[in-house]
């Protein structure tokens, strides 16, 4: 490709960062000197130069992290090495949160005002950073803050991560509160000590210990270290795996009619064997580690707290479905998550049971590679992950065709999540019938459910399915704040709105599914009748319109549309009518979830539309309302007071 | 994401269940053979072979008619067979479908959510309906949000017969908010926004962007149908001087920083403007004359002629106003050049005017 490049130049720091990751350029072609008089003659083009690309979002990662942005310069040398078209860089770099295309502060201050942290008192944090570094902070100050979507640490909200230039690891702090705020701002900011992921599983201090499956090495077995996870049975499923073979891997699998715990439920052993028998070749793992559903931390607590199950349960995924080589594609705002499977990932490698070696010497190779998305909530979804690790922007394909077929790369791919993948050890150890038979004839096995929101022990839980509402809030304590329940949100931000006459439902996918609700990645956010729904709802909708990629015309516009209309319903209303504006969100709904190309545009209206539906927000109207009649009222009193003087 | 995607039992099995709407382990039904060379944006996107292998004729049901269409075709191709009339805004016959717009949605028996029929290839014992209610509210209501946040004025007559056919009313949103300074829209941070008033309806609207003399770039009249970034890139050009950047609403089509077209990789061949299908971009002659309220399509005429620059013979569509060419193009089903150019073609023809007044 010939690239045409403007006269930007990259700094020498810049410089150093890209080749820090890429190693020195060896041609003028790739942005080397231009002495060397052989360059004149050789072309470096073609699909070796384009298949470069995957590394941008790499690159881009490490020249924000060692100059804090991401410069005209910086992006033409990026261009250069990867021949990526710098139109194109740019529009992968100005796609991702976590990256700024203008200068900014050393220092980003994410502050998460999501619907588990703005209940949790968000807001004041914001307003003593406002109250410290102003509205708008100068670009060549130290620190600069931003409201943030969902980070993940619902359990112990509200929650701050702090994004560093240079040397220092991004860090996270839960809870946070105003008065973490001059330590947030000062110059030595060091690393806190992270809570051990076992302190988000209540159930691990009590009695159901020993019932624990997902979780049970959690707080048990260090996970830093590879020599405890072996000793405490690790690696003992990929021996039985190998021992047994693909093809009976693949039956127990499809036996135990495991399903993906990502949201949308399709029997892993379907999309295992479908890969599996894809001639084309290589096939490629990955695993959707991009856990971003608002509500949802029991991914992070399973990387946090278990690291080398996760490696071991790809390793033997990967053997199943003849895949040589993985991606672990983590949100990009999980650094304890990061850091922990990065040195898992590099013992495992030492210790042959990962990289270019034969894996416990049945002639199997198999390499993992880490992956950090840069705040995009759509890359949750499997095919905008794939154009993400590709270097393309987080923009989801059309399906057909499948990833099981057309996927990384073009080629074969398995996609799936990090709770899926877990529950493969145990389905591989003790056989997939076995496996079955726990839980419900439709749904199988044990599922984790994310509590947040109003109840006393906020954390993972790990029930097997078939568990009631009801249950679960009686394992997390009950319901604290006012101690009435209001609502729960079910299934994340792209889920549902349930009140008290769901408590009983199974939590199953066929249970959940009778109510018109879905179990999503198991967030339960349960909401007092003190918390402003509206707002709550309001906060929704902003995600939705932020977190959309803008590529199809339903959702780019209709979540904006979805929001205004919102808005325009919380306002007091002359005569209590809200008809045109809730049409408008029947309308927008209804062509968001028939004709978006995504699940993120088929679901943003779900929530909203389940909560104008049970009428959840007619009290907020009515509210709205009175204000409007009681500032009336007292106009009219002002006026005829006037008038008689 | 791990968004809650309903799985509907009854739609995972058959090769006509294949539902587009599944996230993360969301594939259902078996791919049927040959949909590799469908849109698949990024590496593995490649065009469809220019000449077409023999292929069998399938049966498919469309608004309960029997149509045979060939076996790789696609439901609109299968649809203009019958004449049913599909609207489409992003799909062009020179570039491979992006279904980015989903006007063209139809139903398909079996599928939970509705499938572009621009990109959709026909499979054996298909049902397809184009007039259900579900086709024609989610048609009515993608031209309902692109009518109230771009101005679609110059977008055609086609568009201008489907808001009728459709019951398109743009308004019902409220007024349109003010424009935006000239590159506000440029510098939004993507995951951010400020929260709307609700009050007005936001939109694209924005000072129009001229670089140079040879064609303008009006954004206030961009549908993001990713035509002129394919155009410009691997369908057609392979410059990349564009592509989309920044995120949702805030998307825009861009230069690397928003740079002026002139420092950035643009070679002007001007081939997005001969794919744009609202008018965003136009050749500044074009943009000129309808400023002055000059330009008058009824006066013009459209002459087809063969490109005297070189030997490649590309056709040129000259449009002649008042004895001078005003706009050229060329014929998208030209099997030379499928309606692309380059700077000389579709910009160097000054020297056939006078060069001065009265010569």
């Amino acid at each position: 490709m010939d690239l045409r490049l403007s006269s930007a130049t990259a700094t020498d720091a810049e410089r150093s960062a890209v080749d820090a990751l890429l190693g020195l350029p060896d041609t003028r072609w790739e942005g080397g000197d231009r002495e060397d008089a052989a360059d004149a003659r050789i072309a470096r083009t073609g699909a070796v130069q384009r298949a470069r690309r995957t590394e941008l979002l790499p690159v881009l990662h490490a020249v924000q992290k060692a100059i804090g942005w991401v410069s005209w310069g910086a992006l033409n040398y990026v261009s250069l090495r990867l021949t990526v078209p710098p139109a194109e860089a740019y529009g992968v770099a100005s796609f991702y949160a976590m990256l700024s295309t203008e200068p900014q502060a050393g220092r980003v201050i994410h502050v998460c005002d999501d619907v588990a942290c703005r209940i949790a008192g968000a807001g004041a944090i914001t307003d003593a950073l406002r109250t410290q570094l102003g509205e708008h902070p100068s670009p060549s100050g130290a620190c600069t803050f931003l409201d943030s979507p969902c980070l993940g640490l619902c359990e112990r909200a509200p929650a701050v991560l702090v994004q560093r230039t240079g040397l220092d690891a991004d860090l996270a702090i839960a809870p946070a509160s105003p008065g973490h705020v001059p330590g947030l701002l000062a110059a030595g900011l060091s690393a806190p000590d992270y809570p051990e992921p076992v302190e988000s599983i209540p159930q691990a201090a009590g009695p159901d210990r020993d019932k624990l499956r997902l979780l049970r090495r959690i707080g048990v077995v260090d996970p830093t270290s590879l020599a405890a996870y072996r000793e405490a049975g690790g690696y003992a499923a990929l021996d039985r795996a190998m021992d047994i073979g693909t093809q009976a891997l693949r039956d127990e699998v499809t036996a135990s009619k495991l399903m993906g715990r990502g949201g949308a439920a399709f029997p892993t052993g379907r999309k295992w064997s479908a890969v599996a028998e894809q001639s084309a070749q290589p096939h490629y793992l990955v695993c959707n580690a991009d856990e971003s559903e608002p509500g949802t931390f029991k991914d992070r607590v399973l990387m946090e707290g278990d690291p080398f199950a996760l490696i071991e349960a790809m390793t033997i995924a990967a053997y199943a479905t003849g895949c040589s080589y993985g991606y672990l594609y983590i949100r990009g705002e999980y650094p304890l998550a990061t850091a922990r499977l990065a040195a898992a990932i590099h013992q495992v490698r030492e210790a042959g049971l990962l990289g270019g070696t034969d894996i416990l010497g049945r002639g199997f190779c198999f390499d993992i590679e880490l992956r950090r998305g840069a705040g995009a909530y759509i890359c949750g979804e499997e095919t905008a992950l794939i154009n993400s690790i590709e270097g393309f922007r987080g923009e989801p394909r059309n399906k057909p065709p499948f990833p099981v077929a057309v996927g990384l790369f073009a080629k074969p791919t398995v996609i799936n999540n990090v709770e899926t993948l877990l529950n493969v050890l145990d389905i591989v150890v003790d056989g997939g019938e076995s496996y079955a038979a726990v839980g419900t004839p439709d749904s199988t096995g044990t599922k984790l459910f994310c509590l947040s929101g109003y109840v006393k022990m906020p954390g993972v839980y790990e029930v097997p399915f078939g568990a009631t509402l009801r249950e679960l809030l009686d394992l997390a304590g009950g319901i604290t704040g006012s101690k009435r329940l209001q609502a729960i949100m079910l299934g994340g931000a792209a889920g549902t709105f349930v009140t008290e006459d769901a408590l009983d439902t199974s939590l199953t996918f066929e249970g959940t599914r009778e109510i018109g609700a879905s179990l999503g990645s198991g967030v339960i956010f349960v909401l007092d009748d003190t918390v402003d729904l509206l707002d709550t709802l309001t906060r929704i909708a902003a995600f939705f319109r932020d977190e959309s990629c803008g590529q199809c015309v339903p959702c780019r516009v209709g979540t904006v549309r979805q929001e205004e209309a919102l808005v325009r319903l919380g306002r007091p209303s002359a005569n209590g009518a809200r008809g045109d504006d809730k049409a408008l969100l029947a309308d927008l709904a209804g062509v968001m979830s028939n004709a978006s190309i995504c699940g993120l545009g088929h679901t943003a209206a779900t929530a909203l539309s389940s909560a104008l539906k049970a009428g959840l927000l007619d009290n907020a109207f009515q509210r709205a309302d009175a204000v409007r009649t009681g500032a009336a009222g007292a106009k009219s009193a002002t006026t005829s007071a006037e008038e008689e003087r | 994401m791990t968004a809650g995607t309903r799985a509907s039992k009854e739609s995972v099995d058959g090769p006509a269940n294949q539902d587009e709407g599944a996230l993360q382990s969301g594939h259902r039904g078996r791919p049927s053979s040959g949909v590799e060379s469908t849109a698949v944006r990024g590496a593995s996107r490649r065009r469809l072979p220019i000449i077409a292998s023999i292929s069998r004729l399938i049966d498919v049901e469309i608004d309960g008619k029997t149509v045979r269409a060939p076996e790789g075709s696609t439901i609109l191709d299968a649809c203009a067979g019958l004449g049913v009339d599909t609207p489409t805004l992003c799909y062009s016959e020179s570039l491979a479908p992006v279904n980015a717009c989903r006007v063209c949605v139809v139903e398909v028996e079996g599928s939970r959510v509705l499938v572009p029929a621009c990109s959709r290839r026909v499979e054996k014992g298909m049902v397809v309906s184009t007039d259900s209610d579900r086709v024609r509210h989610s048609r009515r209501m993608v031209l309902e949000l692109l009518g109230s946040s771009v101005d679609m004025s110059l977008a055609g007559p086609d568009v201008a017969r489907w808001n009728e056919v459709y019951e398109v009313d743009a308004q019902r949103y409220g007024p349109p908010a003010p424009a935006s300074a000239a590159g506000e829209r440029d510098r939004r941070r993507p995951g951010h926004h400020e929260a709307p008033d609700g009050l007005t309806a936001a939109n694209v609207a924005q000072p129009v962007k001229i670089d140079d003399e040879l064609y303008i770039r009006d954004y206030s009249r961009c549908i993001l149908c990713y035509k002129c970034t394919q155009a410009c890139g691997e369908d057609a050009q392979n410059t990349f001087a564009i592509s989309v950047a920044g995120r949702g609403f805030d998307a825009t089509i861009a230069t690397e920083y928003d740079a002026p077209l002139t420092d950035s990789a643009c070679v002007y061949c001007g081939n997005c403007i001969g794919v744009c299908p609202t008018g965003a971009l136009m050749p500044k002659s074009e943009y000129d004359m309808r400023q002055d309220g000059t330009w008058d399509e009824s006066k013009q005429t459209t002459t087809r002629t063969v490109c005297t620059f070189c030997g490649v013979g590309c056709n040129l569509d000259l449009h002649v106003q008042d004895n001078k060419i005003v706009r050229v193009d060329s014929p998208k089903d030209h099997d030379v050049t499928h309606g692309n150019l380059c700077i000389k073609g579709r910009f160097g023809y000054s020297h056939v005017h006078p060069a001065f007044p009265g010569d």
